[in-house]
Protein backbone atom coordinates (compact mmCIF):
# COMPACT_ATOMS: atom_id res chain seq x y z
CA UNK A 1 0.00 0.00 0.00
CA UNK A 2 1.33 3.58 -0.54
CA UNK A 3 2.44 5.73 1.74
CA UNK A 4 0.55 8.55 2.21
CA UNK A 5 2.20 11.97 1.09
CA UNK A 6 5.11 10.29 -0.45
CA UNK A 7 6.54 10.76 -4.16
CA UNK A 8 10.15 9.80 -3.63
CA UNK A 9 13.15 10.75 -5.50
CA UNK A 10 13.90 8.23 -8.67
CA UNK A 11 17.51 6.92 -9.54
CA UNK A 12 17.89 8.47 -13.18
CA UNK A 13 16.49 6.87 -15.80
CA UNK A 14 20.19 6.38 -17.27
CA UNK A 15 21.17 4.80 -13.95
CA UNK A 16 18.52 3.26 -13.02
CA UNK A 17 19.29 -0.54 -14.71
CA UNK A 18 22.18 -0.31 -12.55
CA UNK A 19 20.67 0.67 -9.46
CA UNK A 20 19.22 -2.74 -7.50
CA UNK A 21 16.17 -2.62 -5.45
CA UNK A 22 15.68 -0.37 -2.80
CA UNK A 23 18.87 1.24 -3.31
CA UNK A 24 19.65 4.88 -4.04
CA UNK A 25 22.40 6.53 -5.42
CA UNK A 26 25.39 8.56 -3.66
CA UNK A 27 28.27 10.47 -4.84
CA UNK A 28 29.72 10.18 -1.43
CA UNK A 29 31.13 7.46 0.11
CA UNK A 30 29.72 7.02 3.51
CA UNK A 31 31.71 4.97 6.21
CA UNK A 32 30.30 2.58 8.67
CA UNK A 33 32.05 -0.09 10.66
CA UNK A 34 31.45 -1.66 14.26
CA UNK A 35 34.16 -0.66 16.00
CA UNK A 36 36.72 2.33 16.02
CA UNK A 37 39.13 3.20 13.00
CA UNK A 38 42.65 0.67 13.95
CA UNK A 39 45.77 2.12 12.77
CA UNK A 40 47.68 -0.43 10.95
CA UNK A 41 51.50 0.23 10.00
CA UNK A 42 52.36 -0.87 7.18
CA UNK A 43 55.93 -2.52 9.08
CA UNK A 44 52.95 -4.52 11.01
CA UNK A 45 50.76 -5.22 8.29
CA UNK A 46 50.57 -9.02 7.10
CA UNK A 47 48.41 -11.17 4.52
CA UNK A 48 47.58 -14.90 5.70
CA UNK A 49 45.86 -17.87 3.56
CA UNK A 50 44.86 -20.28 5.26
CA UNK A 51 43.07 -24.02 4.28
CA UNK A 52 41.17 -24.92 7.27
CA UNK A 53 43.45 -23.84 10.42
CA UNK A 54 46.14 -24.61 8.65
CA UNK A 55 48.54 -21.41 7.66
CA UNK A 56 49.75 -21.71 4.02
CA UNK A 57 51.46 -18.67 2.95
CA UNK A 58 52.58 -15.31 4.13
CA UNK A 59 53.18 -11.95 3.46
CA UNK A 60 54.91 -8.80 4.42
CA UNK A 61 53.58 -5.40 2.98
CA UNK A 62 56.69 -5.45 0.76
CA UNK A 63 55.95 -9.07 -0.54
CA UNK A 64 52.74 -8.25 -1.25
CA UNK A 65 53.21 -5.30 -3.67
CA UNK A 66 55.42 -6.69 -5.64
CA UNK A 67 51.96 -9.24 -6.47
CA UNK A 68 50.94 -8.43 -9.89
CA UNK A 69 48.46 -5.51 -9.69
CA UNK A 70 45.14 -5.00 -11.33
CA UNK A 71 43.20 -1.55 -11.25
CA UNK A 72 39.28 -2.18 -12.28
CA UNK A 73 36.04 -0.16 -11.99
CA UNK A 74 33.12 -1.22 -10.49
CA UNK A 75 29.35 -0.76 -8.41
CA UNK A 76 29.16 -0.63 -4.89
CA UNK A 77 26.08 -1.34 -2.76
CA UNK A 78 25.94 -1.38 0.42
CA UNK A 79 23.01 -2.68 2.77
CA UNK A 80 22.04 0.48 4.67
CA UNK A 81 20.59 1.44 0.70
CA UNK A 82 23.45 3.58 -1.04
CA UNK A 83 24.99 2.62 -3.95
CA UNK A 84 28.08 4.35 -5.49
CA UNK A 85 28.63 3.73 -9.18
CA UNK A 86 31.99 3.62 -11.15
CA UNK A 87 34.35 3.35 -8.13
CA UNK A 88 37.98 2.88 -8.91
CA UNK A 89 39.89 0.27 -7.46
CA UNK A 90 43.19 -1.23 -7.80
CA UNK A 91 44.98 -4.41 -6.13
CA UNK A 92 45.55 -7.61 -6.15
CA UNK A 93 42.99 -10.10 -7.78
CA UNK A 94 42.34 -13.44 -5.47
CA UNK A 95 43.68 -15.41 -8.53
CA UNK A 96 47.03 -13.61 -8.35
CA UNK A 97 47.22 -14.39 -4.80
CA UNK A 98 46.08 -18.06 -5.67
CA UNK A 99 48.60 -18.40 -8.25
CA UNK A 100 51.82 -16.43 -6.14
CA UNK A 101 51.45 -20.08 -4.48
CA UNK A 102 50.74 -22.29 -6.90
CA UNK A 103 47.06 -23.44 -5.39
CA UNK A 104 43.75 -23.90 -6.90
CA UNK A 105 40.42 -22.78 -4.90
CA UNK A 106 40.81 -25.32 -2.11
CA UNK A 107 37.34 -25.35 -0.70
CA UNK A 108 33.80 -23.89 -1.52
CA UNK A 109 33.71 -21.00 0.99
CA UNK A 110 36.00 -18.60 2.04
CA UNK A 111 35.86 -16.65 5.37
CA UNK A 112 37.88 -13.29 5.45
CA UNK A 113 39.54 -11.98 8.53
CA UNK A 114 40.30 -8.21 9.54
CA UNK A 115 42.98 -6.99 11.46
CA UNK A 116 39.56 -5.69 14.20
CA UNK A 117 38.81 -9.33 14.65
CA UNK A 118 35.99 -8.86 11.90
CA UNK A 119 34.92 -12.35 9.91
CA UNK A 120 32.81 -12.46 6.93
CA UNK A 121 31.98 -15.32 4.64
CA UNK A 122 31.89 -15.30 0.64
CA UNK A 123 31.75 -18.90 -1.50
CA UNK A 124 34.99 -19.15 -2.84
CA UNK A 125 33.40 -19.48 -6.26
CA UNK A 126 32.94 -15.37 -6.02
CA UNK A 127 36.36 -14.01 -5.31
CA UNK A 128 37.67 -15.78 -8.55
CA UNK A 129 37.53 -15.36 -12.07
CA UNK A 130 38.42 -11.74 -11.61
CA UNK A 131 35.72 -10.60 -9.93
CA UNK A 132 37.23 -10.10 -6.02
CA UNK A 133 40.30 -8.47 -5.25
CA UNK A 134 42.66 -7.11 -1.88
CA UNK A 135 42.22 -3.39 -2.62
CA UNK A 136 44.56 -1.07 -1.45
CA UNK A 137 43.94 1.74 -3.96
CA UNK A 138 40.85 3.78 -4.26
CA UNK A 139 40.71 6.62 -7.04
CA UNK A 140 44.04 6.35 -7.31
CA UNK A 141 45.66 7.27 -4.20
CA UNK A 142 46.42 5.24 -1.15
CA UNK A 143 43.33 3.27 0.80
CA UNK A 144 42.85 5.51 3.51
CA UNK A 145 42.04 3.86 6.85
CA UNK A 146 38.39 4.76 7.18
CA UNK A 147 38.16 2.81 4.44
CA UNK A 148 39.88 -0.25 5.34
CA UNK A 149 43.38 0.79 4.41
CA UNK A 150 46.05 -0.16 3.82
CA UNK A 151 44.20 -3.28 2.54
CA UNK A 152 40.41 -4.52 2.40
CA UNK A 153 38.67 -7.36 0.83
CA UNK A 154 36.79 -5.81 -2.08
CA UNK A 155 33.75 -8.49 -3.90
CA UNK A 156 32.09 -4.82 -5.47
CA UNK A 157 29.02 -7.85 -6.47
CA UNK A 158 27.91 -8.32 -3.17
CA UNK A 159 26.63 -6.29 -0.45
CA UNK A 160 29.64 -4.33 0.88
CA UNK A 161 29.75 -5.34 4.21
CA UNK A 162 31.25 -8.53 2.58
CA UNK A 163 34.37 -6.65 1.83
CA UNK A 164 36.04 -6.48 5.00
CA UNK A 165 37.79 -3.38 6.08
CA UNK A 166 41.50 -4.00 7.20
CA UNK A 167 42.13 -7.26 5.43
CA UNK A 168 44.70 -9.43 7.24
CA UNK A 169 43.59 -12.67 5.69
CA UNK A 170 41.57 -15.66 3.40
CA UNK A 171 41.03 -18.97 5.13
CA UNK A 172 39.24 -21.05 3.12
CA UNK A 173 36.65 -23.50 4.50
CA UNK A 174 34.84 -26.80 3.70
CA UNK A 175 31.78 -25.29 5.20
CA UNK A 176 30.03 -22.17 4.77
CA UNK A 177 31.07 -20.53 8.12
CA UNK A 178 28.95 -17.42 9.37
CA UNK A 179 30.97 -14.11 9.76
CA UNK A 180 30.64 -11.01 12.33
CA UNK A 181 26.98 -9.34 10.08
CA UNK A 182 25.91 -13.11 9.28
CA UNK A 183 25.64 -14.24 12.66
CA UNK A 184 23.94 -10.86 13.76
CA UNK A 185 21.00 -11.48 11.53
CA UNK A 186 22.85 -11.07 8.24
CA UNK A 187 22.35 -12.70 4.87
CA UNK A 188 24.60 -15.24 4.37
CA UNK A 189 25.48 -14.37 0.37
CA UNK A 190 24.36 -10.99 -0.04
CA UNK A 191 23.47 -10.57 -3.45
CA UNK A 192 21.93 -6.77 -3.76
CA UNK A 193 19.91 -7.68 -6.95
CA UNK A 194 18.45 -9.77 -4.81
CA UNK A 195 17.76 -8.03 -1.86
CA UNK A 196 19.30 -10.36 0.33
CA UNK A 197 20.16 -8.44 3.53
CA UNK A 198 18.74 -10.55 6.47
CA UNK A 199 18.90 -13.58 6.89
CA UNK A 200 15.35 -14.76 6.03
CA UNK A 201 15.34 -12.96 2.33
CA UNK A 202 15.47 -15.76 -0.26
CA UNK B 1 22.29 -13.31 26.16
CA UNK B 2 23.57 -15.30 23.52
CA UNK B 3 23.41 -14.90 19.86
CA UNK B 4 20.94 -17.26 19.30
CA UNK B 5 18.82 -16.29 21.98
CA UNK B 6 18.40 -12.65 20.15
CA UNK B 7 14.81 -11.67 18.50
CA UNK B 8 14.54 -12.61 14.78
CA UNK B 9 14.01 -9.70 12.11
CA UNK B 10 10.40 -9.69 11.19
CA UNK B 11 9.29 -9.31 7.58
CA UNK B 12 7.78 -6.26 6.38
CA UNK B 13 5.05 -5.38 9.13
CA UNK B 14 2.41 -2.06 9.69
CA UNK B 15 3.12 0.26 11.98
CA UNK B 16 1.18 3.52 12.89
CA UNK B 17 2.41 7.22 13.81
CA UNK B 18 1.04 7.90 17.22
CA UNK B 19 2.73 10.79 18.06
CA UNK B 20 5.28 12.80 16.55
CA UNK B 21 6.81 16.02 17.72
CA UNK B 22 10.06 18.15 17.34
CA UNK B 23 12.83 17.10 19.65
CA UNK B 24 15.35 20.11 18.60
CA UNK B 25 14.68 22.31 15.80
CA UNK B 26 16.71 19.22 13.29
CA UNK B 27 15.57 16.35 14.77
CA UNK B 28 11.97 14.97 15.23
CA UNK B 29 10.67 12.65 17.33
CA UNK B 30 8.21 10.27 15.52
CA UNK B 31 6.58 6.75 18.17
CA UNK B 32 5.27 4.12 16.08
CA UNK B 33 2.24 1.81 17.47
CA UNK B 34 2.78 -1.77 16.89
CA UNK B 35 0.55 -4.51 17.42
CA UNK B 36 1.69 -7.11 18.12
CA UNK B 37 4.38 -5.59 20.01
CA UNK B 38 8.56 -6.04 18.20
CA UNK B 39 10.63 -7.68 21.02
CA UNK B 40 14.21 -5.41 20.69
CA UNK B 41 17.25 -4.80 22.59
CA UNK B 42 18.47 -1.23 23.26
CA UNK B 43 21.14 0.00 21.00
CA UNK B 44 19.20 -2.14 17.62
CA UNK B 45 17.52 -0.13 14.89
CA UNK B 46 14.36 -0.85 12.37
CA UNK B 47 14.32 -0.71 8.88
CA UNK B 48 11.10 1.68 7.46
CA UNK B 49 10.13 1.46 3.94
CA UNK B 50 8.15 4.34 2.24
CA UNK B 51 6.38 3.77 -1.09
CA UNK B 52 4.95 6.23 -3.42
CA UNK B 53 1.38 5.47 -5.78
CA UNK B 54 3.59 3.91 -8.59
CA UNK B 55 5.16 1.24 -6.20
CA UNK B 56 8.95 3.29 -5.89
CA UNK B 57 10.13 2.15 -2.55
CA UNK B 58 12.85 4.07 -0.39
CA UNK B 59 14.10 2.54 2.92
CA UNK B 60 16.12 3.46 5.89
CA UNK B 61 17.85 2.22 8.93
CA UNK B 62 16.28 4.63 12.49
CA UNK B 63 17.55 3.01 15.96
CA UNK B 64 15.16 2.59 18.50
CA UNK B 65 15.69 5.44 20.95
CA UNK B 66 12.61 3.73 23.54
CA UNK B 67 13.99 1.24 26.01
CA UNK B 68 12.93 -2.36 25.23
CA UNK B 69 10.46 -2.50 28.30
CA UNK B 70 7.63 -0.84 25.63
CA UNK B 71 7.90 -2.80 22.95
CA UNK B 72 4.88 -1.44 21.51
CA UNK B 73 5.61 1.76 21.35
CA UNK B 74 8.44 2.78 19.34
CA UNK B 75 9.94 6.17 19.14
CA UNK B 76 12.19 7.43 16.64
CA UNK B 77 14.49 10.58 16.34
CA UNK B 78 14.78 11.37 13.08
CA UNK B 79 17.14 14.13 12.24
CA UNK B 80 16.36 16.21 8.58
CA UNK B 81 18.80 15.91 5.83
CA UNK B 82 17.89 18.98 3.50
CA UNK B 83 18.14 17.06 0.23
CA UNK B 84 17.34 13.99 2.07
CA UNK B 85 14.61 11.75 0.68
CA UNK B 86 13.20 9.95 3.56
CA UNK B 87 14.07 12.00 6.29
CA UNK B 88 12.27 15.14 5.14
CA UNK B 89 9.27 13.19 4.39
CA UNK B 90 9.11 12.82 8.51
CA UNK B 91 10.08 15.86 9.13
CA UNK B 92 7.19 17.71 6.19
CA UNK B 93 4.73 15.07 5.57
CA UNK B 94 4.12 12.40 7.95
CA UNK B 95 0.96 13.14 10.56
CA UNK B 96 -0.13 11.05 13.67
CA UNK B 97 -2.03 8.07 12.30
CA UNK B 98 -0.49 7.62 9.17
CA UNK B 99 0.89 3.88 8.25
CA UNK B 100 4.54 2.96 7.94
CA UNK B 101 6.19 -0.14 6.53
CA UNK B 102 8.48 -1.82 9.18
CA UNK B 103 11.19 -4.26 9.69
CA UNK B 104 13.06 -5.25 12.30
CA UNK B 105 14.63 -5.17 15.46
CA UNK B 106 18.23 -4.99 13.24
CA UNK B 107 21.63 -5.29 14.59
CA UNK B 108 23.26 -7.97 17.01
CA UNK B 109 26.39 -5.33 17.69
CA UNK B 110 25.55 -2.38 18.86
CA UNK B 111 23.68 -3.61 21.90
CA UNK B 112 23.45 -3.68 25.53
CA UNK B 113 21.62 -4.97 28.32
CA UNK B 114 21.32 -4.33 32.31
CA UNK B 115 22.85 -8.25 31.79
CA UNK B 116 25.74 -7.05 30.52
CA UNK B 117 26.99 -5.32 33.50
CA UNK B 118 29.85 -1.94 33.14
CA UNK B 119 31.00 0.77 33.79
CA UNK B 120 29.03 1.95 30.53
CA UNK B 121 30.40 4.84 28.79
CA UNK B 122 27.63 5.94 26.08
CA UNK B 123 28.56 9.10 23.80
CA UNK B 124 27.05 10.72 21.19
CA UNK B 125 25.67 13.61 18.92
CA UNK B 126 22.18 14.65 16.88
CA UNK B 127 20.32 11.77 16.32
CA UNK B 128 22.93 9.67 17.32
CA UNK B 129 21.49 10.09 20.97
CA UNK B 130 18.37 7.74 19.87
CA UNK B 131 20.00 3.90 20.66
CA UNK B 132 22.07 5.63 23.67
CA UNK B 133 18.59 7.19 25.05
CA UNK B 134 17.46 3.21 24.71
CA UNK B 135 20.11 2.37 26.93
CA UNK B 136 19.42 4.53 29.16
CA UNK B 137 16.24 4.63 29.89
CA UNK B 138 16.36 0.20 29.69
CA UNK B 139 18.94 1.25 32.72
CA UNK B 140 16.35 3.39 34.30
CA UNK B 141 13.21 0.76 33.83
CA UNK B 142 14.96 -2.05 35.42
CA UNK B 143 16.24 0.33 38.17
CA UNK B 144 19.45 -0.67 37.42
CA UNK B 145 22.93 1.15 39.11
CA UNK B 146 25.26 0.36 36.84
CA UNK B 147 27.45 3.26 36.86
CA UNK B 148 27.31 4.89 33.59
CA UNK B 149 28.19 8.46 31.89
CA UNK B 150 26.37 9.82 28.93
CA UNK B 151 28.42 12.28 26.92
CA UNK B 152 26.34 14.70 24.48
CA UNK B 153 27.61 17.03 21.87
CA UNK B 154 25.58 19.50 20.56
CA UNK B 155 26.25 22.98 19.47
CA UNK B 156 23.84 24.64 21.92
CA UNK B 157 21.66 23.38 24.99
CA UNK B 158 18.50 23.69 22.37
CA UNK B 159 19.67 21.40 19.65
CA UNK B 160 20.53 18.67 22.40
CA UNK B 161 18.02 16.33 22.05
CA UNK B 162 16.41 14.54 25.45
CA UNK B 163 18.37 17.33 27.26
CA UNK B 164 15.20 17.54 30.17
CA UNK B 165 14.43 13.79 30.70
CA UNK B 166 18.22 13.31 31.12
CA UNK B 167 19.01 15.78 33.17
CA UNK B 168 16.01 14.27 35.49
CA UNK B 169 16.92 10.98 35.10
CA UNK B 170 20.78 11.70 36.57
CA UNK B 171 19.29 14.03 39.08
CA UNK B 172 17.25 11.13 40.40
CA UNK B 173 20.30 8.65 40.29
CA UNK B 174 23.81 9.32 41.08
CA UNK B 175 25.20 6.28 39.00
CA UNK B 176 24.45 7.90 36.26
CA UNK B 177 26.54 11.05 34.95
CA UNK B 178 25.54 13.50 32.37
CA UNK B 179 28.02 15.77 30.44
CA UNK B 180 26.55 17.98 27.42
CA UNK B 181 29.32 19.28 25.21
CA UNK B 182 28.38 22.48 23.92
CA UNK B 183 30.31 23.90 20.94
CA UNK B 184 28.65 27.11 20.06
CA UNK B 185 27.30 28.13 23.74
CA UNK B 186 28.91 28.13 27.27
CA UNK B 187 28.03 25.78 30.12
CA UNK B 188 24.32 26.21 31.65
CA UNK B 189 25.34 24.64 34.86
CA UNK B 190 27.45 21.82 36.07
CA UNK B 191 26.15 18.81 33.20
CA UNK B 192 27.39 21.02 31.07
CA UNK B 193 31.08 22.27 29.26
CA UNK B 194 32.58 23.85 26.73
CA UNK B 195 34.34 22.24 23.72
CA UNK B 196 33.82 19.03 22.18
CA UNK B 197 34.00 15.65 23.28
CA UNK B 198 37.51 14.72 24.04
CA UNK B 199 39.83 12.65 26.18
CA UNK B 200 39.54 15.40 29.49
CA UNK B 201 35.94 15.21 28.66
CA UNK B 202 35.53 11.35 28.92
CA UNK B 203 37.89 11.47 32.21
CA UNK B 204 36.18 14.34 33.71
CA UNK B 205 32.53 11.85 33.21
CA UNK B 206 33.87 8.69 34.01
CA UNK B 207 36.09 10.28 37.37
CA UNK B 208 34.35 8.75 40.09
CA UNK B 209 34.10 4.77 38.85
CA UNK B 210 35.71 1.99 40.41
CA UNK B 211 37.78 0.95 37.14
CA UNK B 212 37.28 1.71 33.49
CA UNK B 213 35.06 1.50 31.13
CA UNK B 214 33.65 -2.25 30.36
CA UNK B 215 31.31 -1.44 27.49
CA UNK B 216 31.95 2.37 25.14
CA UNK B 217 29.14 2.67 22.97
CA UNK B 218 29.49 5.55 20.05
CA UNK B 219 27.25 6.97 17.63
CA UNK B 220 26.20 9.75 15.64
CA UNK B 221 27.93 10.99 12.09
CA UNK B 222 31.23 9.44 10.99
CA UNK B 223 33.37 12.42 11.50
CA UNK B 224 31.84 12.75 14.84
CA UNK B 225 32.22 8.79 15.80
CA UNK B 226 35.78 8.80 14.63
CA UNK B 227 37.24 11.94 17.02
CA UNK B 228 34.72 10.33 20.02
CA UNK B 229 36.08 7.00 19.72
CA UNK B 230 39.74 8.51 20.00
CA UNK B 231 38.90 10.67 22.64
CA UNK B 232 37.36 7.77 24.39
CA UNK B 233 40.63 5.44 24.14
CA UNK B 234 42.49 8.33 25.13
CA UNK B 235 40.51 9.01 27.68
CA UNK B 236 41.11 6.05 29.28
CA UNK B 237 38.82 3.18 27.46
CA UNK B 238 40.57 -0.16 27.09
CA UNK B 239 40.86 -0.95 23.29
CA UNK B 240 38.36 -3.37 22.42
CA UNK B 241 35.45 -1.73 24.98
CA UNK B 242 35.10 0.73 22.12
CA UNK B 243 31.96 -0.05 20.14
CA UNK B 244 30.40 2.36 17.09
CA UNK B 245 27.35 3.31 14.77
CA UNK B 246 27.84 5.48 12.12
CA UNK B 247 25.18 7.31 10.29
CA UNK B 248 26.55 8.10 7.44
CA UNK B 249 29.20 10.90 6.35
C1 LIG C 1 22.19 1.53 11.62
C2 LIG C 1 21.71 2.92 11.29
C3 LIG C 1 20.90 3.58 12.18
C4 LIG C 1 20.46 4.88 11.91
N1 LIG C 1 19.69 5.53 12.84
C5 LIG C 1 19.29 6.78 12.60
C6 LIG C 1 18.52 7.51 13.57
O1 LIG C 1 18.21 7.00 14.66
N2 LIG C 1 18.14 8.78 13.29
C7 LIG C 1 18.49 9.37 12.09
O2 LIG C 1 18.10 10.53 11.88
N3 LIG C 1 19.21 8.72 11.16
C8 LIG C 1 19.60 7.45 11.38
N4 LIG C 1 20.34 6.78 10.42
C9 LIG C 1 20.54 7.41 9.11
C10 LIG C 1 19.31 7.14 8.22
O3 LIG C 1 19.23 5.75 7.94
C11 LIG C 1 19.35 7.87 6.87
O4 LIG C 1 20.59 7.63 6.26
C12 LIG C 1 19.15 9.35 7.02
O5 LIG C 1 17.88 9.62 7.62
C13 LIG C 1 19.22 10.04 5.66
O6 LIG C 1 18.22 9.53 4.82
P1 LIG C 1 17.55 10.48 3.72
O7 LIG C 1 16.72 9.60 2.86
O8 LIG C 1 16.90 11.64 4.36
O9 LIG C 1 18.79 11.03 2.93
P2 LIG C 1 19.37 10.43 1.57
O10 LIG C 1 18.45 10.79 0.47
O11 LIG C 1 19.65 9.00 1.78
O12 LIG C 1 20.74 11.18 1.42
C14 LIG C 1 21.04 12.46 1.92
C15 LIG C 1 22.50 12.73 1.75
O13 LIG C 1 23.28 11.81 2.54
C16 LIG C 1 24.05 10.97 1.69
N5 LIG C 1 23.82 9.62 2.20
C17 LIG C 1 22.86 8.74 1.88
N6 LIG C 1 22.93 7.62 2.61
C18 LIG C 1 23.98 7.78 3.41
C19 LIG C 1 24.57 6.97 4.41
N7 LIG C 1 24.13 5.76 4.78
N8 LIG C 1 25.64 7.47 5.03
C20 LIG C 1 26.11 8.69 4.70
N9 LIG C 1 25.59 9.49 3.79
C21 LIG C 1 24.54 9.05 3.15
C22 LIG C 1 23.56 11.15 0.30
O14 LIG C 1 24.61 11.06 -0.63
C23 LIG C 1 22.98 12.55 0.35
O15 LIG C 1 23.97 13.50 0.12
C24 LIG C 1 20.82 5.50 10.69
C25 LIG C 1 21.63 4.82 9.78
C26 LIG C 1 22.09 3.56 10.06
C27 LIG C 1 22.97 2.87 9.07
Amino acid sequence: MATRGFTGRRTPDDHAARTPPGQALTTDFPVLSAGPTPKIALADWSFTLKVGPRPVAKWSWEEFSALPRTSYVRDIHCVTTWSKLDTAWEGVLIDDVLAAVGLAPPTGFTLAHGFDGYTTNVPTADLVGGKAMIATAYDGAPLTPDHGGPARLLVPHLYFWKSAKWVSGLQFTERDEAGFWELRGYHMYGDPWREQRYDDDA
Amino acid sequence: MSLADAPRISGWRSATIVEAAPLTPRVKRVVLGLDPPLRFRAGQHVDLRLTAPDGYQARRSYSIASGPETPDRLELAIEKLDDGEVSPFFHEVAEVGDAIDLRGPIGGHFVWSVEDGGPLLLIGAGSGVAPLMSMVRHRAARGDRTPAALLLGARTAAEAPYREELLALAAADPSLGILFLLSRESAHGPFDRAGRVDAASVRAATAGWPGPARHVFVCGSNAFVNAAAEAALSGGAPPGSVRTERYGG
